[in-house]
């Protein structure tokens, strides 16, 4: 029994499922976070996966890009938080109203 | 063999610890879990011959951005209890209805053993081997503006991340008026 490239699109597409579940349910802003890079790497997965049943190099370059971009959303996301904490003092995004109408 | 081994440990610890990011109280065993599905994809780079993506995976995401993330959860605090009253009472049940269908349309997939996902594929391929040099070439000379496009990115976090942490509040004020 070969392990095909569909087995890992499956495993990502669960990992995506439950980083999605994840973004929906949890209100701790972190978790939230966790939730999106957890999506960001099923992504990675997949680009990995088809470009071995492609036999090409392509989809491990793009997830360089995506690792790239992930970094700097942390990088940003995260000195967000921590403003909103001091100001706050909270990491629930249900408690953070302020922005809307 | 040895891949299909592999492949079921590696897969059974990466949705344990996704499945643990969801659902653990405390943010210190969310990032832990986290951990866990991260190292288990470094883990299947490998088996994939994505050498480098792999080191790459556990040298900036399990090393630098996991370390990011419990350093700013210690910062918070870890000691406070999520509040687990509802606000949006309606949100649960709509996340049930959603988390049932993406499941269904996984096991879907499972059960019915429809694993041609890349349609383009054609049977035996040489598998890439993603050496450094292997995957430097086409970052350097094909993807070479999108290459230069991540480095500004990068400098406009890096620049961002600064002006947020160190403008007070008051300080962003006394400016624009």
């Amino acid at each position: 029994m070969t392990v095909g490239p569909g087995w890992y699109m499956t495993l990502a597409a669960a990992l995506f499922s439950i980083g999605a579940i994840g973004m929906l349910v949890r209100r701790n802003a972190l978790v939230m976070f966790m939730c999106i890079e957890l999506m960001l790497n099923a992504v990675n997965l997949t680009f990995v996966a088809a470009g071995r049943a492609l036999g090409t190099l392509d989809g491990q370059v793009s997830v360089f890009f995506v690792l790239v971009v992930a970094a700097a959303e942390v990088v940003v996301g995260l000195a967000i938080i921590v403003a909103v904490f001091r100001a706050r003092a909270t990491a629930s995004v249900d408690e953070l109203s302020e922005l809307k109408g | 063999m040895v891949e299909l081994i592999l492949f079921v440990i590696t897969a059974v610890a990466a949705l344990a610890g996704a499945v643990t990011v969801v659902t653990a109280r405390n943010p210190v065993h969310s990032a832990m879990g986290l951990f866990g599905t991260l190292f288990s994809l470094a883990v299947i780079y490998v088996v994939n011959l994505a050498h480098l993506v792999a080191a790459v995976q556990v040298i900036v995401y399990a090393g630098a951005v996991m370390t990011l993330f419990l350093f700013v959860i210690m910062l918070i605090g870890v000691d406070k209890a999520e509040d687990t009253s509802e606000h949006l009472p309606r949100q649960r049940i709509l996340v049930g209805v959603l988390g049932t269908a993406l499941g269904l349309v996984v096991a879907a997939l499972v059960v019915s053993g429809r694993f041609v996902w890349v349609p383009a594929a054609v049977g035996d391929v040489e598998i890439p081997n993603g050496t450094v040099q292997a995957v430097a070439e086409p970052l350097f000379t094909t993807w070479i503006l999108a290459f230069e496009v991540t480095a500004l990115l990068l400098t406009i976090a890096a620049a961002g991340a600064i002006a947020l942490a160190y403008f007070k509040r008051g300080l962003i004020r006394e400016e624009h008026e």
